[in-house]
């Protein structure tokens, strides 16, 4: 085989695992699943870069509304206020101050993050590594994950903020009592005092599955579709192994992202959306149960 | 694919952000999209409380004008039964006028005639008793013979 022929990704597996790794404050792979001695430093600064954009444009436009003319950035985040506020109005039952800009900060925060995943697969991590070789580190052993939401920590920072706001508001609306009595009789109710106390456990258990599950399915979902697309992305970009094969790298990486576009923004969505209707659900009052 | 201690950085930075955005954003985009539905529903409204006001005073100039008109036709009319009258009126005045004049012309007629007569009747009865006293060569007297006189003049 010739230099010209030469592969341009010559270990697949080295190559999807390294894109897989995480940057780590301390360089160390987190051991177990839960390990909470490991911070990934790639995952929180690309959020952070996002979120202090996303707050910069917001501050920007905040600070000059015009009323009468608006343009650039205040059409578009006007539109998105009006979009998100509506979502709201007609899902959420009462009138609350927090649920809307709860709701458009996932929306576009996570909206951004996805969006990380339409730039080149390799972009990112290359210049952090070309970077990092700069101050004399070794470009091969510094990881660099570029999209936050393919990372479970950020998916499940969202779900259980958006969990322990849901608890909140079900207390703040249905009242301690109120809310233990929808574990107790939810979801099966029964009229005779007996099968009630028969049902009790049952309920319980049934009631804290469904609870619990919302977090986690809110979390999962987010993370499982993006992860999934970065590895298509990756493995999209494995076609880069020989000079014949990249048209067709071309060709499904052009059709991918044209529809991860669809996914970024609707898993966004879904998001903010199912957000909503958890804490619309937990605002209703006691009499639906 | 972990959960680590990265999750409690994002809580912080998730937190901090739906606070700011909900300050910075939010609150003053509702705002001034509720401020600018109101002025626009408002600005709705006058428009059509305008063109309702206009259409009341297009009906109310026609209203005037018909009126003007219908005043106009009516002093005309006045005017013109005013002018026969007044034309009547001179007629008739210029007629008794006439009428007077005639009268006291006659009047005067009537009393040159009468006056006329009367000296006539003097005149006749001087001339009778001249022509008698020559007739009869003797002084007449008139006194005497005043009952034949008195005929005599009665007859002119």
């Amino acid at each position: 085989m010739s230099e010209s022929n030469a592969p341009a990704i010559s270990n697949p597996v080295e190559y999807i695992q390294h894109h897989l790794g995480n940057m780590t404050h301390n360089g160390e792979r987190p051991a177990s699943l839960v390990d909470f001695s490991v911070f990934f430093v790639d995952t929180f600064v690309m959020s952070l870069i996002l979120a202090l954009a996303f707050a910069f444009a917001a501050w920007k436009v905040g600070k000059n509304l015009d009323p009468d003319k608006p343009t650039g950035m205040q059409n578009i985040l006007e539109t998105v206020v009006e979009f998100v506020n509506q979502q709201v109005k007609d899902i959420f039952p009462t009138a609350d101050k927090w649920v809307g800009p709860l709701a458009i900060t996932i929306f576009v925060w996570v909206a951004l993050m996805n969006t990380m995943d339409i730039i080149p697969v390799d972009l990112i991590p290359s210049l952090v590594s070309g970077v990092a070789g700069v101050f004399g580190y070794d470009p091969a052993h510094v990881y660099w994950k570029a999209v936050p939401t393919t990372n479970l920590d950020t998916t499940f920072a969202l779900a259980l903020l958006v969990f322990g706001l849901i608890i909140f508001y079900n207390i703040k609306h249905k009242g301690l009592f109120g809310y233990m009595k929808v574990f107790a009789t939810h979801p099966f109710s029964a009229s005779n005092p007996i099968v009630k106390v028969l049902l009790f456990p049952i309920n319980v258990v049934m009631t804290a599955i469904e609870e619990v599950a919302k977090p986690v399915s809110l979390g999962l979902r987010l993370f499982g579709n993006m992860f999934a697309g970065e590895l298509l992305f990756l493995l999209i970009a494995l076609l880069a192994f020989s000079y014949w094969a990249m048209p067709g790298q071309v060709v499904l990486g052009v059709l991918w992202s044209i529809f991860h576009i669809l996914v970024i923004l609707l898993q966004a969505f879904i998001f903010m959306l199912l957000t909503i209707v958890y804490l619309g659900l937990a605002s209703q009052g006691t009499d639906e149960h | 694919m972990n959960v680590t201690a990265t999750l409690i950085g994002q809580l912080i930075v998730f937190s901090i952000l739906i606070w700011f955005i909900k300050a910075v954003l939010w609150e003053p985009v509702i705002n001034t999209l509720e401020d600018r539905k109101k002025r626009i529903a408002d600005g709705l409204a006058a428009s059509e409380k305008g063109m309702k006001d206009q259409e009341l005073a297009a009906e109310n100039a026609k209203h005037a004008i018909k009126e003007a008109k219908q005043a106009a036709a009516e002093i005309i009319a006045q005017a013109k039964a005013r002018d026969t009258q007044m034309i009547e009126e001179a007629k008739n005045k210029a007629v008794e006028e006439a009428d007077r004049v005639i009268a006291g012309a006659q009047a005067e007629i009537d009393q040159e005639v009468n006056r006329a007569k009367d000296s006539l009747r003097t005149q006749v009865s001087a001339l009778a008793v001249a022509g008698a006293s020559k007739i009869l060569g003797k002084e007449v007297d008139a006194n005497a013979h005043k009952a034949a006189l008195k005929e005599l003049i009665e007859q002119i």
